[in-house]
C-alpha cells in the first residue's frame, strides 16, 4: 500500500556555523502533487532540498519519511534509490556525449555492468523521452541543444529509476516563453504519472499557473501552505519578504526633454528590421519580446557590438556607425549583459577589479601605474550609493549572490557615467527584495538625466518601470504604448509573450 | 544513407584522412621513392614507439587531464628492463616484458595520486615528475648505455607478419612491433567505445561537477586514466628498446611532444571530453608522412618541426573556422515573415 505522502519531513532543524539555515520545519509533499517552494534567496530553500536529496544531514531529532517509510540515514545514494530525483540549475550533463548516453548513463552505473550494451542505451533513451512526450534526437551531442531541450533530456534522465519526487531548482530561469510552456506540459504529465514536483522559483506569476500548494519559506523557518486561490501577486511578495511591496512609477518626463539617441529605420540582416524609436533624455525605454525576437541582437547594436546593415543610428544629434563598443563606450552608452556570469564579470576576479574595469584609466598615475587610494576610492563611493553588501574589496566576484554581482555590474557602468544605459534583463535571476532595490535605483538614475533601455521579457516588470515600451517580435518593432494604456494581462495575451 | 554521408563529412577523421591521401599524392609526384609500399611499411615502423604512447595520452587527454612525464616514465622502465637483461642473460620473458609495464603503471598512479590530493595545475605537476623521474635515472645510471641483450630480444622485431620483397630480394613488411602497436590501438578503442570505464573516462572530461553527482569516483577514473598510460609507456619503452637495441638514458625524453601534437591533430579536444582512436591514428601518420616525405625529398632535418608545427597549427585554425561557421549559420532570426 503506498503512502499518500511521498515525502514527510519532520523537526527539520539545520546549524551551520553562526547560522540556523532550518528552524524546526515540518513540510510534506502530497502524491501526484505540484508543489512549489518560494523565498527570497538565503531563506532555506537550497538547504531544504539539499536535506531531501541526501546531500546534507539534518540535525538530531529530525525524521523524513520517503513513500511511508522512515529513512534513518538518508544519504544521496539511498535517497536516488528511493526516487527523489533533483534536476540542479547548472543542470549536470554531460555536453560531450549523446542524448541517448546522457540519459542511459545512470541506468549504466546502476548496473554494474564492464561494457555498454548500444542498443540497450538507445532502448532507455527512446522510453524515457516518450513518457514525458518530447521529441529530440537521441543521436544528437547534447552541447548542441538548447537550455530548454537540455533540460527536459535531464528530466528524461531522472526517469530512467524509479522517480516518485523530482525537484526542479529554478527550472525557468533561462527559458523563453514557449520553453515554459512545454516545460509545463511535461511537469502535468508526470503529476498525471502520480510523480510529484517540487518546483522553486523565483517567477511568481508561473507558480500561480503550476501551483497546486505553495509553500512560503522565510528565515530558516515555514511561514504557511497555501493553495495558489489564497495568494496574489502583492500577498506573496509580503509572506516571503515580510513587507509590503511599494511600487512607484518612475516620474513623468517633460514633452521638452531632449532625445539623446534615435534610431531610423535600423536594419540588419538575419537580425532586426526596420527599427525606429526615440529615446530622451532621462527616460525609461522598455523593450519586451519573447527569446529570439531580436532584441538582445538590437541591444548589441546600440553598444556598437553588432553593427547594423542599414538606417540611421543618431547619438546626440549625430548620425553614428559604431564598428566596436570601444566607441561606444567612449560616446557615453553602457550595457549590461543578459548573461552577466559569462559577460558582465570575470567571475574569479576580485570585486574591486570588476567595478573599476571600466574607468581603469582614470586610476593612473603620472607614471601609469594604478593609485590603488583613487581606485578604492571610487569603489566605496559605489558601494556606498547601491548598498552592495560583501566581506572584502578583494573577495573574488563569484563569492557574491546574484542581487549583489548584478549591482557590481551596474555600479561598474555608473562609474563611467554614460548617458545612455542599456539594461538586459537586469533583474533575471534576482529575488524579490534585491530587484526591488535595483528598480529603484533604475528609477533613481532616470530622474538624474540618465537614458536607459530596459529589456526583460517580465511583461510586469517593464509596466511598473518605464515610461514607453516598445513590443518586439520577429526582429520588428509591432506595438509601441505607454504602461496605462494596456494591462499586463492584455498585453501578454495579445502578444502571445507568454 | 544520405545522413550518414553528411555525418562522415562531419568528422574531423575525414579531413585529416583526406589531407594525408593529399599529402601522399603531392610527394609521390615529387619523388617516386616516396609512394612506395616498402615506405609506407618504413613509415608505420619508424613511428610505433610515438603512436603507441599516443594512445596512452589520448586517454589522460579525454578525461580533461594531461601527463607529459610518460617519456621519463618510458625511460625509468626501459632502463630498469635493460639492467635486468644485462645482468642475468637467461631471464625468462615474461620478467622482461611485465617489469616495464607494471613501472610504467605505478609511476602513473603515482602521478594521479599527487593530482588527486594536491588540485593544482596537473600540466605542473607532470612537468615536475618528468624531471623528478628523468633526473633520477640520469642520476642512477651515469649517463652509461646498455647494449648486448639476449638473443630474443634482438629476433623478436625482426619478424615479419605480412612479408614483401623488394628488388634486392630484401624483405619487408608489417613487423610484429607495429602489430603491438595496432593491437595496443584496438585495445584502446574498446575501452573507450563499449565499456563502461571507457564512457566514464569522456564523462568525467565531460563535466566534471556531473561526473560527481552520478556518483563516478572521480579519482579512481583518473588513477586508471594515469595508470593506464604509464602503463602503454612501459609496452613503449619495450618497443623503443627493441629498435634501438640499447637502453639510453636520454634516448626517450623530449619527443613527448610529438605524441601531444599527434593527438591533438588527431582532433582530441585539449580540455577533455573528446577525441578518438581513428583520429589519433591518423594524427600520428600524419605527422610521421610528414616528416618522412620531407626526409625523402631532402630538406633538411632542422625544417622538419617548423611544418609539424605550421600543419598544427593550420589544423587547429580549420576546426575553430569550422566551428565559428556553423554556429554562425545556426543563428538568426527571420525578420521577413
Amino acid at each position: 500500500m503506498m503512502s499518500e505522502k511521498t515525502i514527510e519531513l519532520k523537526n527539520i532543524s539545520k546549524v551551520y556555523p553562526g547560522v540556523r539555515a532550518l528552524d524546526t520545519i515540518n513540510f510534506e509533499i502530497g502524491r501526484g502533487e505540484v508543489h512549489c517552494l518560494v523565498g527570497q534567496n538565503g531563506c532555506g530553500k537550497s538547504t531544504l532540498i539539499k536535506i531531501m536529496s541526501g546531500v546534507e544531514k539534518p540535525e538530531p531529532g529530525a525524521e523524513i519519511y520517503i513513500n511511508g517509510e522512515l529513512c534513518k540515514h538518508l544519504n544521496s545514494h539511498i535517497s536516488m534509490s528511493k526516487g527523489v530525483q533533483v534536476i540542479y540549475q547548472d543542470l549536470s550533463l554531460f555536453s560531450n556525449l549523446t542524448v541517448k548516453e546522457n540519459i542511459a548513463f545512470r541506468d549504466n552505473i546502476r548496473k554494474k555492468s564492464l561494457f555498454v550494451n548500444w542498443k540497450e542505451v538507445d532502448k532507455i533513451a527512446r522510453k524515457a523521452l516518450e513518457l514525458i512526450d518530447v521529441d529530440i534526437d537521441i543521436n544528437a551531442k547534447v552541447g548542441t541543444l538548447s537550455i530548454a531541450q537540455q533540460q527536459l533530456v535531464e528530466i528524461a534522465k531522472a526517469l530512467t529509476g524509479d522517480l516518485s519526487l523530482l525537484i526542479l531548482d529554478e527550472p525557468t530561469a533561462s527559458l523563453t516563453g514557449k520553453e515554459v510552456r512545454s516545460l509545463f506540459r511535461v511537469i502535468t504529465n508526470l503529476k498525471n504519472k502520480g510523480i510529484s514536483i517540487l518546483f522553486v522559483s523565483h517567477k511568481l506569476n508561473e507558480i500561480f499557473e503550476i501551483a497546486e500548494k505553495v509553500t512560503v519559506m522565510r528565515d530558516g523557518k515555514i511561514i504557511g501552505d497555501f493553495t495558489p486561490s489564497e495568494l496574489d501577486h502583492d500577498r506573496l511578495v509580503y509572506l516571503m519578504t515580510g513587507m509590503r511591496e511599494l511600487y512607484k512609477q518612475p516620474k513623468p518626463i517633460g514633452n521638452d526633454y531632449e532625445v539623446v539617441m534615435e534610431a531610423r529605420n535600423l536594419s540588419k540582416n538575419k537580425n532586426y528590421k526596420d527599427i525606429s524609436f526615440k529615446l530622451k533624455k532621462g527616460e525609461i525605454l522598455g523593450i519586451t519580446g519573447l527569446l529570439g525576437s531580436g532584441r538582445t541582437e538590437l541591444a548589441l547594436t546600440l553598444f556598437g557590438m553588432n553593427p547594423y546593415d542599414s538606417g540611421e543610428l543618431i547619438f546626440e544629434g549625430k548620425a553614428v556607425k559604431w564598428t566596436s563598443n570601444r566607441e561606444a563606450c567612449a560616446a557615453g552608452v553602457g550595457y549590461v549583459p543578459e548573461d552577466r556570469l559569462n559577460c558582465g564579470l570575470i567571475m574569479n576576479q576580485s570585486i574591486e577589479d570588476n567595478l573599476t574595469i571600466t574607468t581603469i584609466k582614470s586610476y593612473l598615475s603620472r607614471f601609469g601605474l594604478i593609485n590603488s587610494g583613487e581606485r578604492l576610492k571610487a569603489l566605496n563611493t559605489k558601494v556606498k550609493e547601491l548598498g552592495i553588501k560583501f566581506s572584502m574589496p578583494e573577495a573574488a566576484v563569484k563569492t557574491l549572490s546574484g542581487g549583489n554581482s548584478q549591482k557590481v555590474v551596474l555600479a561598474k557602468w555608473l562609474l563611467v557615467n554614460p548617458k545612455v544605459l542599456i539594461l538586459d534583463e537586469p533583474t533575471i535571476g534576482i529575488d524579490v527584495i534585491a530587484k526591488n532595490s535595483i528598480h529603484t535605483l533604475i528609477k533613481s538614475l532616470a530622474e538624474n538625466g540618465m537614458s536607459i533601455i530596459m529589456i526583460s521579457d517580465e511583461v510586469q516588470e517593464v509596466l511598473q518601470n518605464c515610461h514607453r515600451i516598445l513590443v518586439m517580435s520577429k526582429g520588428r518593432i509591432v506595438f509601441e504604448f505607454t504602461p496605462d494604456q494596456i494591462t499586463d494581462k492584455e498585453l501578454l495575451e495579445k502578444f502571445n509573450l507568454a | 544513407m544520405k545522413n550518414y554521408l553528411r555525418g562522415i563529412l562531419k568528422k574531423n577523421e575525414f579531413y585529416l584522412f583526406m589531407i594525408m591521401v593529399l599529402m601522399v599524392i603531392v610527394m609521390s609526384a615529387i619523388n617516386p621513392n616516396f609512394g612506395t609500399l616498402e615506405n609506407g611499411f618504413d613509415i608505420l615502423r619508424g613511428t610505433t614507439f610515438i603512436g603507441i604512447c599516443s594512445m596512452g595520452f589520448l586517454v589522460v587527454l579525454i578525461t580533461g587531464g594531461t601527463d607529459i612525464s610518460f617519456t621519463a616514465t618510458a625511460t625509468v622502465a626501459q632502463y630498469i628492463m635493460a639492467l635486468l637483461m644485462v645482468s642475468n642473460p637467461n631471464i625468462p620473458v615474461v620478467f622482461v616484458i611485465l617489469v616495464p609495464m607494471v613501472i610504467g603503471a605505478v609511476l602513473g598512479s603515482v602521478n594521479a595520486l599527487l593530482i588527486n590530493r594536491l588540485k593544482v595545475p596537473v600540466i605542473i605537476i607532470t612537468i615536475a615528475m618528468l624531471n623528478t623521474y628523468y633526473g633520477a635515472i640520469q642520476f642512477f645510471s651515469e649517463g652509461e648505455w646498455l647494449y648486448n641483450f639476449p638473443e630474443w630480444f634482438a629476433d623478436f622485431p625482426r619478424i615479419l607478419l605480412i612479408t614483401f620483397k623488394n628488388e634486392d630480394g630484401v624483405a619487408y613488411g608489417l613487423t610484429s612491433l607495429t602489430a603491438i602497436w595496432i593491437l595496443v590501438a584496438l585495445v584502446t578503442s574498446v575501452l573507450l567505445r563499449f565499456t563502461m570505464l571507457g564512457r566514464k573516462i569522456y564523462a568525467l572530461g565531460g563535466n566534471q561537477t556531473a561526473a560527481g553527482r552520478e556518483g563516478i569516483h572521480v579519482n579512481r577514473i583518473r588513477i586508471f586514466a594515469h595508470s593506464f598510460l604509464g602503463l602503454i609507456a612501459g609496452i613503449g619503452a619495450i618497443v623503443h628498446a627493441m629498435v634501438t637495441q640499447t637502453a639510453a638514458p636520454n634516448a626517450i625524453v623530449g619527443q613527448e611532444f610529438n605524441a601531444v601534437a599527434a593527438v591533438v591533430l588527431g582532433g582530441a579536444s585539449i580540455a577533455g571530453g573528446g577525441g578518438s582512436v581513428l583520429g589519433t591514428l591518423l594524427g600520428v601518420l600524419l605527422i610521421a608522412t610528414l616528416k618522412n616525405g620531407l626526409t625523402v625529398m631532402g630538406v633538411p632535418a632542422y625544417w622538419h618541426q617548423v611544418f609539424i608545427g605550421l600543419t598544427l597549427v593550420i589544423s587547429i585554425s580549420v576546426t575553430a573556422i569550422r566551428e565559428k561557421m556553423a554556429k554562425k549559420n545556426a543563428g538568426g532570426i527571420n525578420v521577413e515573415s
